[in-house]
């Protein structure tokens, strides 16, 4: 066999993250990156600076304050001790808020755009159709703005399966709930068992790219984003 | 890594080497060793007058460096393996390794009281997450594996296991208490030469092999005066007396 046992499951691991935070930023990014198109209001320009945060910020400093914000002495942590969740650090769900808030960007940035492009007047022309906001928001803008989600989809995703530094920081190493590809490459490279890591990193390249390539080729006619 | 990040460290390496002073020394420094190697340079480069220029991180990142053409002169690594290692395959001056430093573990936890003197609370098991450096790749960590495994409490624990990538990392897990206990070098908790936060319990030295740091010329400071220099203080009682306080034994 090619990978071993480990390999596998850091894998399978990496791909269920990245599947259920894009699932999430889907359903949490939207309504942001469809206010800030929209909206006039002198927030705009500091929300949209926060949302893009993220980009600038160093993964291991970002997994840090994470760690911290999260920790029993947190805010956040004392909050979901509050609530019977626990603690969130060293799980895969504490992996899964913290890659939201890593890639949020990702999915807000693109949808924004394509909301933004989308324009007034679609809006405007279903309005005269006694479409109501709720209405022409799913049966028009959603529609036109379809090829600015498979950008956000694809880079979200993308961006997850190549997460390292956040994870690095809250995840705790822990084999088939934490420890996902890029952790598991890691510890090869620093174990000096090169021949392992090329395999591993290898196959996540190989497979990057085909996943890439057929959602690229598969994608609409471009005009919108 | 990203390739970005990689990029960034090459253009540091190269931008490192051209502004490097004429004589200064390239030494590569386990991070577990941060703090007294500080206290150190400056009391070597006060005394000689040659330059320092020290890189801290890990082992295992470092000897991938060194195998692909990095700078340094020197290497101090947190094991005794990699220098060997080094030198068997020709990157590393025979006869120049020595050990500098041995280090010291300690069971150690944020919250006073939580660990007792004599390291009962393992057995008891009453905590949720238990840090330790990666086995694998840190000398601490294997040390805190043999030491439950001579404690005999190693399966009963393992399942709370969460793993730093390096000694600082585990600590850092401590620290901020998302684990409430954990293996970390006394090194870190240590300050003048006394335990000043939290509760802990320095682990006897005949429960796990030594951790030993070696210290080994690399080719490319062979015969440099500057690097023979700074390996020899190493060896001298004044560096001793710094790596002592640090918590260290030698």
């Amino acid at each position: 066999m090619l990978l071993t046992d480990n390999d596998l499951q850091s894998i399978w691991l990496t791909l269920r993250l990245a599947s259920i935070v894009t699932l999430i930023l889907f359903l949490v990014g939207t309504p942001v990156a469809w206010w800030l198109a929209r909206t006039r209001s002198r927030w705009k320009g500091p929300i949209g600076a926060v949302v893009a945060l993220p980009l600038v910020l160093p993964p291991s400093v970002l997994g840090f304050y994470l760690l911290v914000t999260m920790g029993p002495n947190g805010p956040v942590g004392q909050l979901t001790q509050a609530l019977g969740i626990g603690l969130l650090p060293f799980t895969f769900w504490g992996l899964v808020v913290a890659s939201v808030f890593y890639s949020f960007p990702f999915m807000v940035q693109p949808v924004q755009n394509a909301f933004e492009a989308v324009g007034e007047r679609p809006l405007e022309v279903a309005a005269t159709l006694r479409a109501s906001p709720l209405n022409a928001f799913f049966t028009v803008a959603l529609p036109l703005a379809a090829p600015g989600f498979l950008t956000a989809g694809i880079l979200t995703f993308a961006h997850t399966v190549g997460e390292f530094g956040v994870v690095l920081m809250i995840g705790g190493n822990i084999p088939g709930v934490t420890r996902v590809a890029s952790v598991q490459i890691y510890d090869h490279v620093e174990a000096m068992e090169y021949s392992d890591a090329h395999r591993l990193a290898a196959v996540m390249l190989i497979f990057s790219f085909l996943v890439l390539l057929a959602l690229y080729l598969w994608r609409p006619n471009p005009k919108n984003t | 890594m990203k390739p970005i990040v990689t990029l960034s460290i090459a253009a540091a390496l190269c931008s490192a080497a051209i502004t490097a002073h004429a004589d200064a020394i390239q030494v590569a420094v386990a991070a577990n060793f941060t703090a007294p190697m500080k206290a150190i340079t400056t009391a070597f480069e006060k005394e000689t007058g040659h330059k320092v220029q020290v890189a801290y991180g890990s082992t295992g990142k470092f000897y991938a460096q060194i195998k692909n053409g990095a700078p340094f002169e020197a290497l101090l690594s947190a094991d005794d393996l990699t220098p060997i290692k080094l030198l068997e395959e020709g990157a590393a001056v025979a006869g120049t390794a020595f050990t500098y430093a041995v280090g010291t573990l300690v069971l150690w936890s944020a919250k006073p009281g939580f660990v007792d003197a004599k390291g009962e609370v393992l057995g008891k098991g009453d905590f949720r997450k238990l840090a330790i450096a990666n086995p694998k790749v840190a000398p601490y960590g294997a040390a805190a594996v043999q030491t439950l495994t001579k404690l005999d409490v190693l399966e009963q624990i393992e399942p709370k296991f969460v793993t730093g990538e390096n000694i600082a990392q585990t600590f850092q897990f401590v620290g901020t208490g998302n684990a409430e206990l954990g293996f970390v070098a006394l090194s870190q908790v240590m300050e003048n030469g006394k335990i000043t936060k939290g509760s802990a319990w320095v682990v006897p030295g005949e429960f796990h092999t030594p951790i030993r740091q070696d210290a080994v010329m690399l080719e490319k400071g062979k015969d440099k005066p500057s690097v023979i220099a700074l390996l020899a203080y190493l060896k001298g009682e004044q560096a001793r007396t710094i790596i002592r306080a640090f918590g260290y034994e030698i």
